[in-house]
């Protein structure tokens, strides 16, 4: 099981507090293609968040890979990330001063790996997803599709347990977020990788194998979604 | 390492003018430091050279004037030292007083040899201890010595311009006779004028002076070297006690301080290496409240630079970056770029320390009377360059840690918030 969570609540303290995850129950297992879904305010951002570790929850229990993710200081939730998760973010998330391939080496620098054998991990990765010949361009210098396929080179380098990504077709076109997402899918296929996806597009969400309706902070629904073309929003690849 | 760098290297070519901007005022703060501590050190080696002049554990005692009556006596008398005086420094503080000895002056003479003639110079009667007092540097022949003294000989010691001047067509005027009004002397050696006043004396025993020109066994000014008195408090009771004796000789009053004139050259240089100490202070206080306003500016920069890359921080830490090597990252870069900059300032100020010691420092003033160099290798050392690559990575590290710590503490959630 790579995720397990229990009775997972969050409340964000303010003047008027506001409860937003009210006891989440969600296991999912390796090789998974996990959709959340929701609307604005329903909760799933700040599920991502705590299922990224870039935030604390209050009540429950979070084991990621089997590991138990409590109150970990600042270094050990920055190791965790770096090795278990990786990230793919609506606006990519690249570092603009930085070429592809050195985007792409970032997290492995965050390990300590030498430099040569960063660059040869990286060169392979941005290969397999067919943008060696970009490799020592700039973000700017590349389209969004581009773009995201370089930031998901980023989020496999370090063959993390778990991909998280959270609006990956958000900021791109139809044609380009059918790529996308058939990409995604043929890593969790092909490779067995882990992939939660969070959206608010049904058509999106319609290309994963499960999919969890989450609202109003708990889970209402989880549905199994092995037939892909049912849904008239996966017909044609047309997502939005 | 070298990743570090290549970061650093990208943002600060990303933000040219930026760069610059932080960096001249870097830059100016250690230029300052340098040029202005190299200034001192010219003034201070000018000073240090004109107090070289002299044996530092040395004295001499001039005659003055009393100036309180004492013992019926009124003020106003004129005190000659003489022989008396000579002997109690000799005997009475014979612990601390060294080799003793006096200068008596003849001045106005006319020098001449065949035709050549030299008006205006002294002959300046001394013991052979005033070649080590006066640091009188004999460049042909030899000093006065003890026989001299001894058998009172009519030997003279001539400076180089004399010696040009009486035979100007060189040879050695070693063995060679000199006129002084009306008396023959034999020149036995020469030495080095300094092209001020010194240059004029024509160096013969004191017994043969005295015999000659003194009356009533006036000595002229006494001068000794003395031992044993290291703190400015030992000084001053030497002093003190000194004077209160010489002054009983002549029934002045003990404490009566324009009786007798001393001059103490090691307190000269007491008083002389506290004010270069001072000044050194100073400048170093000026440079670096100089530089300090760098750092700010620095500071404020990182300050701004970290704010711009918040977002690039929150990536980071969401791939995995450690608190820690983002606060490494910043202050390594705020180092690097002050140590750079700073650099390139401590070149610009050691360029214009070579520049000013190839200008003014080769300049004399010209009193007419004495030459005085102002700048004596007006330059820093190699210490003072590490001194000052050490304050600018302790700058580095101070302007960097503010906004390092700001930027570690980014969370990558609100870094990461759409907007």
């Amino acid at each position: 099981m790579v995720i397990h969570i229990k009775d997972l609540n969050k409340t964000y303290q303010g003047a008027q507090p506001l409860h937003v995850l009210k006891g989440i129950n969600l296991d999912i297992e390796r090789g998974e293609f996990v959709s959340i879904m929701g609307a604005s305010g329903s909760g799933k951002s700040t599920l991502l968040n705590i299922l990224g570790i870039l935030d604390n929850y209050d009540t429950g229990e979070y084991r990621l890979g089997g590991e138990l993710i409590w109150n970990l200081s600042e270094r050990r939730a920055a190791e965790y990330r770096n090795r278990m998760i990786g990230f793919v973010f609506q606006s990519f998330n690249l570092i603009s001063f930085k070429t592809a391939v050195e985007n792409v080496e970032l997290p492995l620098y965050y390990q300590g790996v030498g430099r040569r054998e960063r660059r040869r991990r990286a060169m392979d990765y941005l290969d397999r997803l067919g943008l060696a010949a970009w490799a020592t361009h700039y973000p700017g210098e590349m389209s969004g599709g581009q773009r995201q396929r370089v930031a998901i080179a980023r989020a496999l380098i370090t063959r993390p347990e778990l991909i998280l990504a959270d609006e990956p077709t958000g900021a791109l076109d139809s044609k380009t977020s059918v790529e996308v997402m058939q990409l995604l899918k043929e890593l969790n296929e092909q490779q067995g990788m882990t992939i939660v996806v969070v959206t608010h597009e049904s058509g999106v969400a319609n290309e994963t194998n499960r999919i969890v309706h989450i609202r109003d902070g708990v889970i209402g629904l989880i549905e199994d979604n092995h037939d892909h073309h049912a849904s008239p929003f996966g017909a044609g690849g047309l997502m939005k | 390492m070298r990743d570090i760098f290549t970061e650093i290297w990208a943002t600060a070519r990303r933000n040219k003018l930026r760069t610059a901007l932080t960096g001249f005022s870097v830059a100016w703060g250690i230029f300052m430091l340098i040029f202005l501590l190299g200034a001192g050190n010219g003034l201070i080696n000018a000073q240090m050279q004109s107090t070289d002049r002299y044996l530092a554990s040395s004295m001499v005692a001039f005659g003055g004037r009393t100036s309180k009556p004492y013992s019926g006596l009124g003020s106003g008398r004129g005190i000659s030292l003489r022989e008396q005086d000579m002997a109690t420094t000799d005997s009475v503080f014979a612990g601390v007083v060294g080799d003793v000895g006096a200068v008596y002056d003849h001045g106005g003479v006319t020098l001449s040899a065949g035709a050549n003639y030299m008006a205006g110079q002294t002959l300046s009667g001394v013991y052979p201890v005033d070649r080590d007092i006066n640091k009188t540097e004999v460049v042909e022949g030899r000093f006065i010595n003890d026989i001299d003294m001894r058998e009172r000989r009519k030997v003279a010691v001539i400076s180089e311009d004399q010696a040009r001047e009486l035979w100007p067509h060189g040879g050695s005027p070693v063995g060679k006779y000199v006129k002084a009004d009306g008396l023959m002397w034999r020149v036995v050696g020469v030495y080095r004028g300094d092209g001020m006043m010194k240059a004029s004396d024509v160096y013969c025993p004191h017994a043969t002076v005295c015999a000659i020109y003194s009356t009533d066994s006036r000595v002229g000014n006494i001068e000794f070297t003395f031992d044993g008195l290291e703190t400015e408090q030992q000084n001053n009771d030497f002093e003190a006690d000194y004077r209160a004796k010489l002054n009983l000789n002549h029934s002045a009053a003990p404490d009566d301080d324009n009786a007798v004139w001393l001059w103490n050259r090691f307190m000269d240089n007491i008083q002389m290496a506290r004010g270069m100490g001072i000044l050194r202070t100073a400048l170093w206080v000026v440079g670096l409240l100089t530089l300090l306003s760098g750092v700010v500016g620095v500071s404020n920069i990182m300050l701004i630079t970290v704010r711009e890359r918040t977002r690039e921080f929150g990536i980071r830490k969401a791939i995995g970056a450690r608190p820690w090597s983002i606060l490494r990252l910043i202050i390594i870069e705020s180092v690097v770029m002050t140590t750079l900059f700073g650099y390139v300032g401590m070149l610009c100020g050691i360029a214009a320390n070579e520049y000013m010691n190839a200008t003014i420092g080769r300049t004399e003033v010209d009193t007419g009377l004495f030459k005085a160099t102002m700048f004596v290798n007006p330059t820093v050392g190699v210490d003072v360059c590490i001194e000052a690559t050490l304050v600018m990575v302790l700058a580095g590290t101070l302007a960097g840690l503010v906004p390092a710590r700001r930027a570690a503490r980014v969370r990558p959630i609100e870094a990461l918030k759409e907007n």
